[in-house]
């Protein structure tokens, strides 16, 4: 490898492929890992940032959303996921399409044992929630699982979770 | 003080109320009240959700901005969701009311008393305190009309948070259409989006 720098801003294609998919909602629960991703939402008039005091208030944004005829996203880490199970019970009961975003915490290079528990059952809480899951390791493999997870849950009203692993995100975060 | 009963009030807050106003109620009791108010494809009912029926009232308000979206729920559901009130302080959507329907108790799992029951907790403080202008706590029939006025002019004067101090006695369940699916296409389909 003779680039030091990634060639790949992964970030900054997530931000694009909201915006070709005709994403005008996005909550969050501020996150280190899709800091950058949070600037150019918040910066963007055609969406509705909502900062949300947990995440299942996102779920239930969603929802919100998909009955009123807009798109949204919801931007998490992954303890985050624990905070939403039961109102998934809202999507999977009615069918919303909802696309959670999750920056993984716990499993690689972590400082904070604390984060390991929720992490390491993101996967399997998910899954068991009937989400179809898309698991980036590297910057070059986001774009295009982004643009699979946005069919699967747009065309076919669905529940799916990219996962962002911290493997990606890990040492652009942590070492600065 | 007499507190209001909740089928009554239910009733006054929306005679005559229009094609553009979507309502989303909490789960149980505020459900069946709406239920029994008269059936609606632009009601929302929740069998579930417990804690999501005001942040569904913002996604639905931001997305359809030109309509008003009323959001009626216990107290109990509230208490549940109480960020929800801090999310919708700061996006100040101006279609939205949050009423909620206080009497102190949860009625659906025996009448147990609830944080505003037994406890100070008030939630038009905690509403002024979000952020929401616009606090109204309905004590009687002259209030509810008032709230039923504003309610008519809500794009305008929203966010609205209410309180509606109601009667704890229990209506006869109103059972509406439980299948989410068919609730969430017959919603779209009246609000003119494919099903």
């Amino acid at each position: 490898m003779n680039a030091p720098v990634a060639a790949v801003d992964w970030p900054e294609q997530l931000y694009a492929t909201l915006k070709r998919a005709d994403i005008r909602q996005v909550g969050y629960v501020p996150d280190a890992g899709h800091a950058r991703l949070i600037d150019r939402v918040r910066a963007d008039p055609d969406i509705h940032d909502v900062v949300l005091t947990t995440e299942e208030e996102g779920v239930a944004l969603a929802a919100g959303a998909a009955l009123g005829g807009q798109r949204a996203v919801l931007l998490l880490q992954s303890s985050g996921v624990g905070n939403c199970v039961n109102m998934l019970s809202l999507a999977r009961s009615c069918r919303f399409p909802l696309l959670m975003m999750i920056t993984m915490r716990g499993e690689w290079e972590e400082f904070n044992p604390w984060q390991q528990p929720m992490g390491s059952i993101v996967e399997p809480v998910m899954k068991l929630n009937e989400a179809e899951i898309y698991r980036a390791t590297t910057p070059e493999e986001v774009e295009g699982l982004a643009e699979r997870a946005v069919q699967h849950v747009f065309g076919g009203e669905r529940i799916a979770a990219l996962i962002l692993s911290q493997q990606l995100i890990g040492k652009k975060v942590w070492v600065k | 003080m007499s507190a209001l009963e909740r089928r009554a009030a239910m009733a006054t807050l929306l005679a005559d109320r229009g094609d553009d106003l979507l309502v989303i109620p909490g789960l149980g009791s505020t459900c069946w009240d709406l239920a029994a108010a008269g059936d609606n494809d632009r009601n929302f009912y929740l069998w579930g959700a417990m804690g999501g029926a005001a942040m569904i009232g913002l996604g639905l308000a931001l997305a359809q901005p030109d309509k008003r979206v009323l959001v009626v729920t216990g107290d109990g559901e509230m208490l549940m969701g109480m960020g929800s009130l801090a999310t919708i302080g700061v996006k100040q959507p101006a279609n939205l009311a949050v009423v909620v329907f206080d009497n102190g108790h949860y009625g659906e799992t025996g009448m147990q008393p609830s944080h505003t029951g037994a406890g100070r907790v008030d939630l038009t403080e905690i509403a002024a305190g979000c952020g929401i202008a616009s606090v109204l706590d309905v004590r009687d029939e002259a209030g509810l009309a008032g709230l039923a006025a504003r309610l008519k002019d809500l794009a305008r004067t929203g966010p609205l948070f209410a309180r509606v101090r109601i009667a704890t006695g229990e209506a006869p369940r109103v059972l509406p259409e439980r299948d989410g699916v068919i609730l969430k296409n017959r919603f779209r389909a009246a609000i003119g989006l494919k099903a």
